[in-house]
């Protein structure tokens, strides 16, 4: 499989921070492949945000380097074409929007590429599709829920036909039908077509449902794995101001009161069938 | 105080002929429009203007109650205009008391300012009535780009227009929220003089202010990232059209003018 | 347990009269009572919002009648404007609605509303930092330089400076980590304690609000189908799901576990409680 984004001690500070001040992160090393679903966990401040935005060029390292797609970002040469790989969808639904109409706005991307206007129609109608918003096409964006804007940002990033979507906070705005909303439309986008996911969050549930799970904490990764096995080390993301997924937070309790299950039961189903068992044997 | 009820954009969807003009024909005939009322002489060019008018207001498929309602405000200002005509006009006078004198002249005069602006308001009523605000943006970008050449920034112009057009309906909602969290802090907009009302709008705009630099800020970074870098070699989703029935619109505006100056001419 | 707020027949119609019409609350009945902790639970657009505001007279209802204190808030122009400072309600994302130039001026907003003493604003300011958890040392600042956390609890701070009665906070962990929440409801609670207030949490998780309350009252559909404890709340686990509302996982897992016919207790909400019955359940079969 190829590499899609590669960090090599990534170190980056804001210039006017004091001196002093640790960096907001402090030698970052990281590749992330093609294809694949990766979640971010970290608490506020964590610098899992700051990683986010150096994936699309909007920071650019102060030490070390990032490699979209085999682009290195800190050249500004490489900016539009890092940019019209990596597509990014922001926390607050409202300030990403920039049409009055849905279809006007998933169009604004293609139109800044210089697409011609018939593909630009035949993309708008199918990234509108692809996260299930083509019958409101012509609705206006305040009129929508928070997860049915997220959803319109999504078709507005994928009409440009990126090789990666970033979701920065996407979904910490929103209630929990629209954070599913939002999830699903990822989730699908990754399995159907392929299209790599970064999702930073600080929803264990979310995380949970990623291939990949990288925990971040004080400008660091901490941790890196699958969910499933990221989510043992209770006492890691505890100390790192994070939580474990209810299901695994009763497992870990019922194993300190000695009885043996297994920590990676993360899904509902799979909890279940691990008490089950426990009760009927 | 309920901003909800302000309904924005004078835009009623529909499909009638004038709706399915392209913008640009319609924003000629609107000025060309502008013209004939200026260029006006007598009651028969006055008359034929008018009629010109209800024809395309009866074709619009907007009720008409709707065109009176538009022109409620400038009630005040069509009020003042005639009475400043009415008597301010010399000539045959028909009737006077103490320094108020009312003329034959001044009559008429009052009469045609009043249709004059009557006039004004309603054709640019039925222009933003059967049109959408985005395909006026749009049309009025296309219309003034050769100005570009001159340096005038007609992309920069329209596109802070669809912003503004995006934008409003959020500003609304959250002017609304602030009005309430300060009025739950015990805020009092209603009382208190001028200068203390004026006072009290502070905790309002204050946050609004600050609010719409972040959303400024934030939706300009959404905009970079999704490859915005001015009107260099952009495209666009909608490509308007000129159909047979535009440049029929178009050299109907070039006879309606011509008429009008023909009556000028001849005095009517 | 005395009565502080009660609510009588409330119905809420918005836009009436025009085609736009909607009811948004359908003859409400509830009572909440003094120093009690009140969880308010629904999906966006359920009515939750439209319900708090009439809880402290910001909007006046279409027809029955909201009590405080056994008076209705609307029987005089001067007993509405007093019940804004009695019943204190912090909207959500409250920080956008900071506006003084420092943390002290913009908490003492409320309490000088309340046209009271400079010694009492005074004395109300920094007590109110303190319950949100705010140094002294913050409230020489400017509140637009902190952090979003930090903000927050301004605007909180700004409200518990009115020292309301009851106080109503409108998602006030939203957008905030697992941290960051635990503390700020660790410092309202702290509040509640302290006054005897009745603090009503309004959300759109159950899991974070079941925990900390004795009471929820369930808003669906501009009714409510659902008002008690919470464990008598969470044994309709099922009905909750379909009003689509997120139940705590345990909850679900337990679900899943009585399905395959093994008899658990249907209203756990915490991973404590489910422990303690899986526990209880292990006890039994070894026994057997």
């Amino acid at each position: 499989m190829s590499t899609i984004i590669k960090a090599e001690n990534l170190v980056f500070s804001y210039p006017d921070e004091p001196e002093g001040h640790p960096p907001v992160l402090r030698g970052i090393d990281l590749e992330i492949e093609t294809g694949t679903f990766v979640a971010i966990l970290g608490h506020n401040g964590s610098g899992k945000s700051t990683l986010a935005k150096h994936i699309n060029a909007l920071l650019t390292p102060t030490e070390g380097k990032m490699w979209v797609d085999g682009l290195d970002t800190s050249d500004p040469e490489n900016l539009l074409e890092v940019r019209g790989r990596v597509g990014m969808v922001f926390q607050n639904p409202d300030n990403q929007i920039v049409a009055s109409v849905v279809e006007e706005d998933v169009a604004f991307g293609p139109e800044n590429l210089g697409v011609p206007p018939d593909e630009i129609r035949q993309r708008v109608d199918g990234a509108l599709r692809m996260v299930g918003m083509y019958e409101l096409r012509e609705h206006s964006p305040h009129l929508l829920s928070g997860g049915q804007k997220q959803r319109v940002a999504i078709a507005g990033v994928i009409a440009m036909m990126p090789k990666c979507i970033v979701l920065d906070e996407a979904t910490a705005m929103l209630d929990p039908s629209g954070r599913k909303e939002t999830v699903d439309t990822i989730r699908s986008l990754n399995e159907d077509y392929d299209i790599t996911v970064v999702l930073i969050t600080h929803h264990m549930d979310e995380a949970a449902q990623a291939q990949r799970l990288i925990v971040m904490s004080e400008g660091q990764i901490i941790d890196d794995g699958p969910p499933k096995e990221v989510f043992q080390h209770v006492d890691t993301l505890r100390a790192a101001g994070l939580d474990v997924p209810e299901t695994v937070s009763l497992l870990y309790e019922l194993r300190k009161s000695g009885v043996d299950v297994p920590l990676d039961a993360l899904s509902d189903e799979a909890c279940a069938n691990v008490l089950t068992k426990l009760l009927t044997e | 105080m309920a901003l909800k009820d302000i309904t924005l954009g004078q835009y009623f969807p529909g499909n009638s002929l004038l709706h399915r003009f392209d913008p640009r024909s319609k924003i000629l005939f609107t000025v060309f429009y502008i013209a004939a009322i200026f260029l006006c002489r007598w009651v028969v060019s006055y008359g034929f203007v008018l009629a010109v008018l209800l024809v395309f207001i009866a074709i619009s498929h907007v009720k008409p109650k709707v065109f009176l309602k538009g022109m409620k405000p400038v009630v005040f200002i069509v009020i003042f205009t005639a009475i400043l005509n009415l008597f301010y006009t010399g000539g045959h006078v028909l009737w006077s008391y103490g320094i108020f004198k009312i003329t034959e002249e001044g009559l008429w005069k009052a009469g045609f300012m009043v249709l004059r602006i009557l006039m004004l308001i309603c054709c640019t009523l039925l222009l933003t009535y059967t049109t959408s605000p985005i395909l006026l943006t749009d049309g009025l970008e296309r219309l003034l780009r050769p100005l570009k050449r001159f340096g005038f920034p007609v992309h920069e112009l329209s596109m802070m227009m669809s912003i503004a057009l995006r934008f409003i309906p959020t500003l609304i909602q959250e002017t609304d929220k602030i009005i309430s969290a300060q009025k739950a802090r015990g805020a009092d907009f209603d009382s208190g003089n001028l200068i203390q009302k004026a006072k009290a709008l502070i905790p309002i705009l204050i946050p609004l202010f600050i609010s719409s630099f972040r959303r400024a800020e934030e939706l300009a970074i959404a905009m970079e990232c999704r490859c915005y870098h001015g009107d260099e070699g952009r495209t666009s989703l909608r490509q308007l059209k000129m159909a047979p029935r535009d440049w029929v619109l178009i050299g109907f505006c070039v006879v309606m003018v011509a008429a009008v100056i023909a009556l000028r001419i001849l005095g009517l | 347990m005395e009565p502080i707020i009660e609510i009588k027949h409330l119905t809420h119609i918005y836009s009436p009269n025009t085609p736009f019409e909607q009811k948004a609350l359908d003859d409400i009945d509830l009572t909440i009572y003094r120093g009690e902790y009140l969880g308010i639970i629904g999906r966006t657009g359920s009515g939750k919002s439209t319900l708090i505001q009439h809880l402290n007279g910001l909007m006046k209802p279409t027809s029955g009648q909201v009590l405080f204190e056994g008076q209705d808030i609307w029987s005089s122009k001067a007993l509405t404007h007093s019940i804004r400072f009695q019943v204190g309600l912090v909207f959500q994302y409250p920080e956008y609605q900071l506006f003084e130039e420092t943390v002290y001026k913009d908490i003492s907003f409320g309490p000088r509303n309340m046209k009271l003493e400079e010694e009492e604003i005074d004395r109300r300011v920094r007590q109110a930092a303190a319950f949100a958890g705010l140094s002294d040392e913050i409230l020489s600042r400017s509140p637009f330089e902190l952090s979003g956390g930090q903000k927050r609890r301004v605007a909180i701070a700004g409200v518990i400076a009115m020292e309301p009665k009851v106080l109503i906070l409108d998602e006030p962990t939203a957008g905030l980590d697992p941290a960051g929440s635990a503390s700020i409801l660790a410092n309202i609670d702290a509040y509640r304690q302290a006054n005897n207030a009745t603090v009503i949490i309004v959300s759109h998780s159950m899991e974070d609000v079941a925990r900390i309350t004795d009471r929820l009252v369930v808003v669906s559909h501009g009714t409510l189908p659902f008002v008690g404890a919470p464990r008598e709340v969470f044994s309709h686990g099922e009905e909750l799901n379909e009003l689509g509302l997120s139940v705590p996982a345990v909850n679900r897992v337990f679900a899943r576990i009585r399905a395959a016919g093994i008899d658990l207790d249907p209203a756990v909400y915490t991973v404590d409680q489910a422990k303690a019955a899986l526990l209880k359940a292990l006890a039994r079969k070894g026994g057997r």
